[in-house]
C-alpha cells in the first residue's frame, strides 16, 4: 500500500506492505539509518523515534497506522538539540548503537518533564537497553540537559 | 612447529604455528596476507597519510567497538607526531600484516591489548613519521634536521623558514627510516593522559551518522534474512521456497552452508519470506542436550584428573597437616555476548573478487575464510571494518562474513545480511560454564596454608587457535587464577580439566577472569570469614610480594603484582569506608584481582530483601590501570565493565534445552537496566606511570564476587551457583 507521512518535517509516500515496521521503512526504504535496530521487539529501545512528538518502538509500529502522521528521527533531533549537546558534553556514548535510541526517549522525557529525578529517568529510560554500560553518563546527561535552555 | 587446522567445518584453512615473541601470541601465519600499504601517496608510514592540502589522516588498526580505540590509538600517533588530533581524520586500516596486534599475533582486537600493545609502537610510529617530515624539510633547505623544529603541522627553520607537512609530505616518504627513534619524556606529554580529551567519535554517535555495519548502503544492495538450525550442530535437511519465491520484492532464496537465506529488496520482505520456508532440520548430535545431563558429566568430568597449571610445595601433605580443611564449590553459567548490533556482513561477490564491509574484531582472518567459502584467494577479498555496535568478543568469530559471502555469491548481488536478534542470540560463541572446586588448609588463626584448585570447563582455544592449547591446558582457561596473588606456604595444586558440553564456546568480555577469579575471591571471603577477619585485612596479609614469574601468565602482568594489589585494597577500604555499620538486610563485599596488567578493588553494597532479591546500591573500584592513555575513557571502560559484571553476576544465563538455546532476546536474557544500575559508581584511579594496563576487561570479573560476598555480609548467604537470582542466593 501506498502510506504518507512526514519524517522530520519532511513528506514522504512509501508504498510498501502496510505491516511492515516504521523500523524498516526508514532503515530501507528511505535510509534514515540513525533509528537502529536491536531486538525486533520493543525489549532494547535502539529502534526508539518520536511519533507525535511521544516516543514509540519503531519496530513495533506498523507504517499502515501512521498515515499522515509525523516522525521524528535522531536525525530530525537537529544535532544542536539540548540533548545531543549534552551527550556530546559528557562523551556518553561508547559504541554508540543504542544512543540514537536513548536520546529520543531522553528528548521526550524532557519534553514533558522539565526536571526529571532519578526514579523518573528509572521508570522512563529503562526500556533503553545499553550493553556498553553508560547508564551513569546517560543519568548524568539527562539531567544536564535538563539544565539547557 | 605448523600444521594446518580445519577452522568450523567450513573450506578454510590456516596456517597457524606453535609459537611466536612476546605475549600470549595466538601465532598467525597468514602466508598471503597481504603487506602493508606504506608509502603510498606520500605517507611516511601504514599509520599516517598527509596530504598536499595538509589533511592529516591516522590509520586506526583496531575495531572501534566502545573502547575508544578510534581516539586512544590516534592520540599516541599525534602526540609524537605534534599535530592537533581534534583536526585529523581516522581511518580504519586495512587488514595487513603492520597491524598486527604483537600482543596476539593476528591483526585482532581482544584481550584488553589494543593500547598495551600500541604504546611504544604508535608513538615511536608518529615520531618516525615526523622525523621524515623534518628530514624532507631540511633536505630543500640545505640546513642540518636538528636545527628544525615542529609544531602543530609545520616545520620551522633557520632564518624563519616554515614548511607545512603537506608541502614534504611526498618527499618524506622516500626518506629514510630513521632507526633510533626517542620518545617523549611523560612530562612532555600533551595529548596523552589529557582530561580534557574528548572522544573522535561521540559527535557522529551522537548525530546518528556514524556508520555500524549494519548501516552499510552500496550500489544494487538487497537484504538477505536467514534460517539457521535453531539446534546446535545441527543441519538443513530441506525447505520449501514455493511461497517465498513468488512473494514481491523477493529476489532469491539460497541455501549456504549453514542454512538457507532469502534475498530481497528490503530486510522485513526478507523476513516475512524466511517465515514461509518451513525449513526441517537433522538435530545433529545435541538433540538430547539439556541442563540437568549437562552438569551432570561435567561434575563427573570434575572428579577426574586435570592438567596441573601451578603448583609448589606439597599440597597434599599440607591439607593433610592442616588445622582445618575448608571446601567449596562453585559454578558459573553460560554467557551470550549479545552486542545491541545484531551480527551482519554486506558482501559483494563476484567472479574475481569480493568486497567484504563488516562489523569485526577479527579483519585478518577475512579474507582468508571468504577466500576458503567462495573459491578466490585471500588478495582478491577486500575487507571494510565499519564502527562496532558492541563486540565483547563476538566478533572474533568470523561466521557471519562467511554466511554473507556465501549468500552473495549464490544470489549473484551484493547483498546486505542481517541476523535477528533471536539469530544472534541462538547462534552465539557462548561464555563457558564451569565448575570450580577449592580445598583449602587454614592454620588455628585461619590463615591459608595449603591451597587445591580444579576448574572444569570446556575450551575455547581448542576450536579457535588449538596450537596454543598445550598439555591439556588452554592458557584462556587458567587465566585469573594462573596469577593467584596470595601465598599457600605449605603447597599450592592448581589443575584444570578441559571438558567439551556440546555448547559452542568463545571469548566472553575478560574470558576465564570471569570464571576463575570470580570463584577464588569468593572462597577467599569464605576463608576470611572463618578467620573470624577482615576480608580486606585478611588479603593483604597474605599478599605475595615476591616475583617469582608466573608458569602461565596468558595476558596478565606475568609476575606478583603485591604491592600494586596492597595499594588498591587499602585505597578501596577508604574510599568505601569498608566496615562501617551497615542497616539489617544491607552489607558490603569486596574482591580484589590483576588482569591484563591492571589492578582492580571492588567493593560492592547491596541490599538483599526477605525473597533474596538483590539490589546494587553502591560500588566503590579503585584501579591501577598504569598510565592512563585517555584517562576519562578509562573510566568509561570500568563503568561499562562494572554494568556488565552486575549483570552475569545477578540476572543474565543462557540454558539449553533439547539443544537448543532457551534465551532468545532480552526478556530470556537479562541485562542491566538504567534502574537496576547503582546510584552510586565511584571510581578511582590510582596515579602510576608505569606502563599501561588494559581496561576494557577486567572489572567485569572484579564486580562479580564484590557483590556476591556483599549478599553474603546482607543475608548471611553464601552464593555458590551463579548468576544470583532468588533461588541461587537462598540455596546459599
Amino acid at each position: 500500500m501506498k502510506v504518507s507521512f512526514k519524517v522530520n518535517g519532511k513528506s514522504e509516500t512509501v508504498e510498501v506492505s502496510a505491516d511492515t515496521p516504521l523500523l524498516w521503512v526508514l532503515r530501507d526504504t528511505l535510509g534514515y539509518t540513525g533509528t537502529k535496530f536491536g531486538c525486533g521487539k520493543a525489549l532494547c529501545g535502539a529502534c526508539t523515534v518520536h511519533l507525535n512528538g511521544r516516543a514509540v518502538r519503531s519496530c513495533q509500529t506498523q507504517i499502515g497506522s501512521i498515515a499522515g502522521q509525523d516522525v521524528t528521527t535522531i536525525e530530525g533531533l537537529g544535532g544542536n538539540h539540548k540533548v545531543q549537546r549534552a551527550w556530546e558534553a559528557l562523551d556518553v556514548p561508547q559504541c554508540g548503537y543504542c544512543q540514537p535510541g536513548q536520546m529520543m526517549s531522553a528528548s521526550a522525557l524532557l519534553s514533558t518533564n522539565k526536571n526529571p529525578s532519578d526514579e523518573d529517568i528509572d521508570a522512563f529510560m529503562s526500556g533503553n537497553l545499553c550493553r556498553c554500560g553508560t547508564y551513569p553518563r546517560i543519568r548524568a546527561a539527562i539531567k544536564a540537559a535538563a539544565k539547557m535552555s | 612447529m605448523e600444521k594446518i587446522v580445519k577452522n568450523e567445518d567450513r573450506r578454510d584453512f590456516l596456517k597457524v604455528s606453535g609459537s611466536a615473541a612476546g605475549g600470549l601470541a595466538l601465532a598467525f601465519y597468514l602466508p598471503t596476507a597481504r603487506q602493508a600499504q606504506a608509502a603510498d601517496g606520500g605517507s611516511p608510514n601504514a599509520w599516517v597519510k598527509i596530504a598536499a592540502d595538509n589533511t592529516v589522516t591516522i590509520m586506526n588498526a583496531r575495531s572501534e567497538m566502545g573502547q575508544d580505540v578510534y581516539t586512544s590509538m590516534p592520540m599516541l600517533v599525534a602526540e609524537e607526531l605534534e599535530v592537533d588530533i581534534n583536526a585529523i581524520k581516522v581511518e580504519f586500516a586495512p587488514p595487513a600484516e603492520v597491524y598486527i596486534n604483537s600482543l596476539l599475533g593476528g591483526q585482532i582486537t581482544g584481550g584488553s591489548t589494543a593500547v598495551r600493545d600500541a604504546w611504544e609502537k604508535l608513538r615511536k610510529a608518529g615520531a618516525s613519521a615526523r622525523m621524515m617530515l623534518v628530514a624532507a624539510a631540511a633536505d630543500n633547505w640545505g640546513v642540518d634536521p636538528s636545527k628544525c623544529s615542529v609544531s602543530n603541522g609545520m616545520i620551522s627553520g633557520p632564518g624563519g623558514k616554515k614548511a607545512t607537512y603537506g608541502s614534504v609530505a611526498a618527499k618524506a616518504a622516500t626518506m629514510e627510516v630513521p632507526k633510533e627513534v626517542p620518545l617523549k619524556p611523560a612530562s612532555q606529554f600533551k595529548i596523552v593522559g589529557s582530561t580534557k580529551q574528548k572522544r573522535l567519535d561521540t559527535g557522529m554517535k551522537v548525530r546518528g551518522t556514524a556508520g555500524f555495519g549494519i548501516d552499510t548502503i552500496v550500489p544494487g544492495m538487497k537484504f538477505a534474512a536467514v534460517a539457521m538450525p535453531p539446534m546446535m550442530g545441527g543441519s538443513l535437511i530441506s525447505y520449501d521456497d514455493s511461497r517465498a519465491k513468488n512473494m514481491p520484492g523477493v529476489h532469491s532464496v539460497v541455501q549456504y552452508s549453514r542454512g538457507v537465506a532469502v534475498v530481497a529488496d528490503s530486510y522485513w520482505t526478507a523476513k516475512k519470506a524466511v517465515a514461509t520456508l518451513d525449513p526441517q532440520w537433522d538435530a545433529g548430535p545435541n538433540a538430547d542436550l539439556d541442563m540437568t545431563s549437562l552438569w551432570a558429566k561435567m561434575e563427573e568430568a570434575s572428579n577426574g584428573a586435570g592438567a596441573v597449571f601451578r603448583e609448589s610445595g606439597n599440597a597434599d601433605q599440607g591439607l593433610a597437616q592442616a588445622d582445618k580443611m575448608i571446601t567449596a564449590e562453585y559454578r558459573l553459567p553460560f554467557q551470550s555476548h549479545s552486542p545491541l548490533e545484531p551480527q551482519n556482513t554486506t558482501a559483494h561477490v563476484t567472479a574475481d573478487k569480493a568486497v567484504i564491509i563488516t562489523p569485526t574484531q577479527f579483519q585478518q582472518l577475512v579474507p582468508h575464510v571468504v577466500a576458503g567459502a567462495t573459491g578466490l584467494k585471500p588478495e582478491q577479498v577486500e575487507v571494510q571494518t565499519t564502527f562496532l555496535g558492541g563486540g565483547f568478543g563476538r566478533r572474533v568469530e568470523v561466521d557471519y562474513c562467511i554466511d554473507a559471502a556465501e549468500i552473495s555469491q549464490a544470489a549473484g548481488v551484493p547483498v546486505k545480511m542481517v541476523w535477528s536478534r533471536e539469530d544472534d542470540m541462538t547462534h552465539d560463541s557462548y561464555r563457558p560454564a564451569g565448575i570450580y572446586k577449592f580445598t583449602a588448609g587454614v592454620d588455628e588463626n585461619g590463615k591459608l596454608q595449603a591451597l587445591k584448585f580444579k576448574s572444569t570447563s570446556p575450551s575455547i582455544s581448542s576450536r579457535l587457535f588449538p596450537s596454543i592449547v598445550k598439555d591439556g591446558i588452554d592458557p584462556f582457561a587458567v587465566e585469573g587464577i594462573d596469577n593467584f596473588p596470595y601465598l599457600a606456604d605449605a603447597g599450592m595444586n592448581f589443575s584444570y580439566v578441559m571438558h567439551d558440553t556440546g555448547v559452542q564456546v568463545g571469548y566472553w568480555r575478560g574470558v576465564s577472569h570471569n570464571l576463575n577469579a570470580v570463584a577464588l575471591e569468593c572462597f577467599i571471603d569464605e576463608l576470611a570469614k572463618n578467620a573470624g577477619a577482615d576480608p580486606i585485612q585478611y588479603r593483604i596479609d597474605m599478599l605475595d610480594m615476591g616475583s617469582t614469574k608466573h608458569a602461565w601468565s596468558g595476558l596478565s602482568a606475568g609476575v606478583p603484582v603485591g604491592a600494586r594489589m596492597k595499594t588498591v585494597l587499602e585505597e578501596v577500604k577508604k574510599k568505601s569506608r569498608f566496615g562501617k555499620k551497615m542497616p539489617a538486610g544491607k552489607g558490603q563485599g569486596v574482591a580484589v584481582m590483576e588482569g591484563y596488567n591492571s589492578v582492580v578493588a571492588i567493593v560492592a553494597e547491596v541490599t538483599v530483601d526477605s525473597t533474596m532479591d538483590v539490589v546494587v546500591d553502591k560500588v566503590t573500584a579503585v584501579v591501577d590501570g598504569g598510565t592512563l592513555v585517555h584517562p576519562d575513557q578509562a573510566l568509561a571502560q570500568v563503568q561499562g565493565c562494572i554494568n556488565m559484571g552486575q549483570g552475569v553476576g545477578l540476572i543474565s544465563e543462557i540454558t539449553v534445552k533439547n539443544g537448543i538455546v532457551e534465551q532468545d532476546n532480552f526478556d530470556g536474557y537479562r541485562a542491566v537496566r538504567i534502574n537496576e544500575t547503582p546510584k552510586v559508581m565511584d571510581v578511582h584511579f590510582i596515579k602510576s606511570d608505569g606502563a599501561p594496563g588494559g581496561l576494557g576487561e577486567p572489572a567485569t570479573a572484579v564486580i562479580v564476587p564484590a557483590i556476591a560476598n556483599a549478599i553474603h555480609a546482607a543475608s548471611g548467604k553464601r552464593v555458590r551457583t551463579f548468576p544470583a537470582l532468588p533461588e541461587n542466593v537462598a540455596a546459599g
